[in-house]
């Protein structure tokens, strides 16, 4: 059985913590947004807004391979 | 007898044409403001008036065809509120004013600093110590002094909302804070208005539509009494000028799409850009 992967974006003040990988992200399926960020040491306290696959998501919601991730911090500046 | 406007503009148009070869008549940009002296009427009126005509005040030629004569029209009876005039709020306002918007409402109780020099297109070192509202001003009649412009130089607050947002057919949001941002959403639902919102970090940033009746900045920011932070991201990426730039243009063009009732907005939609990557998509928020 291949291991499943994602794509992660990290976003503004979030990419530099992007994994080399961030292209193809090795997970274990099942596991949620909040305990693959913990495993990559991404303050999850940061990761404001989720979007998997272009949809509004949460830190809960569970990923089984194949999906775009993308990570937001709060952004307020003008 | 005294001509009537109306006579005025017939005499004065000239035969001219469009960029594709299409002939139109057009009246200049000095006759505009002439007539607008010698009828004691505002420029946007008889700009109004020419185009009811079908004579194109030249300084639209080149918003031809992408707009029609009754787009710019809609455009001209606009009233658009837009509040925080610092790097979001510069560019959106020299930008909606060449579009052609009629009257504008602007706010901001703030006076411009030196480190604003790097994105806000208002300021200059000349400016230092003005207050941001009196630049914005001198800048509209620069492009247009036909244009109707109100302005307040004052933070928007709950108790002032509702004078600022009242005639308006639209808000911009160019603020900088989260909090800043709540409350002027709840002016414009109140005043049952559409709000185009729009915040940047580094150079990346998100745009969206809010209406009356959607769940707004909730969707973006969580809840408001949850809010653990009124700044963002851009306390340590600061905001660079072609990040600014590109956002207040996609405001921009969210504002013309809500005035002349395109579909196509980004209402319930967050449009992400991140120039670091080049990264641009929009995304479902509900």
């Amino acid at each position: 059985m291949t291991t499943p992967y994602i794509q992660l974006k990290l976003f503004a003040a979030l990419s530099p913590l992007s994994p080399e990988n961030s292209d193809r992200v090795p997970i274990e399926p099942g596991i949620s947004v909040r305990e693959m960020l913990d495993r990559l040491d991404i303050p999850t306290v940061k990761a404001h807004l989720i979007f998997i696959n272009g949809i509004k998501r949460t830190l809960e919601t569970r990923l089984s391979g194949g999906e775009r991730v993308g990570i937001f911090p709060p952004v307020a500046g003008g | 007898m005294k001509n009537t406007l109306a006579q005025r503009l017939d005499t004065l148009a000239l035969n001219t044409e469009l960029a594709d070869g299409t002939p139109c008549r057009a009246i200049a940009a000095t006759e505009v403001i002439r007539l607008a002296d010698e009828s004691g009427v505002t420029g946007r009126t008889v700009e109004l008036a020419a185009l009811r005509q079908r004579i194109l005040p030249d300084r639209y030629l080149r918003n031809m065809k992408t707009l029609c004569e009754a787009d710019q029209i809609r455009l001209l009876e606009s009233t658009v509120c837009i509040v925080g005039l610092g790097g979001l709020g510069g560019t959106v306002t020299e930008t909606l004013a060449r579009m052609g918007i009629g009257r504008f409402c602007l706010v901001d109780g703030d006076v411009f600093e030196a480190h604003n020099l790097n994105r806000q297109l208002l300021s200059g070192v000349d400016r230092i110590g003005m207050p941001k509202v009196d630049a914005a001003v001198s800048h509209v009649k620069t492009i247009n002094p036909g244009l109707e412009v109100v302005a307040a130089s004052a933070f928007l607050t709950p108790e002032n909302a509702g004078t600022l947002l009242g005639s308006c057919d639209l808000v911009v949001d160019c603020l900088d804070t989260i909090q800043a941002r709540f409350t002027l959403e709840a002016a414009a639902k109140r005043a049952g208005i559409p709000m185009v919102s729009a915040a940047v970090a580094g150079i990346a940033g998100h745009v969206t539509t809010i209406f009356p009746e959607d769940s707004g900045l909730e969707a973006i920011y969580g809840p408001k009494d949850q809010l653990k932070t009124t700044k963002g991201a851009e306390t340590r990426l600061g905001c660079l000028s072609p990040g600014v730039n590109l956002i207040a243009s996609l405001e921009c063009a969210e504002v013309l799409k809500v005035l002349l009732q395109n579909n196509n907005t980004l209402k319930n939609k967050l449009l992400v850009v991140d120039l670091a990557d080049y990264t641009v998509e929009t995304l479902q928020l509900s």
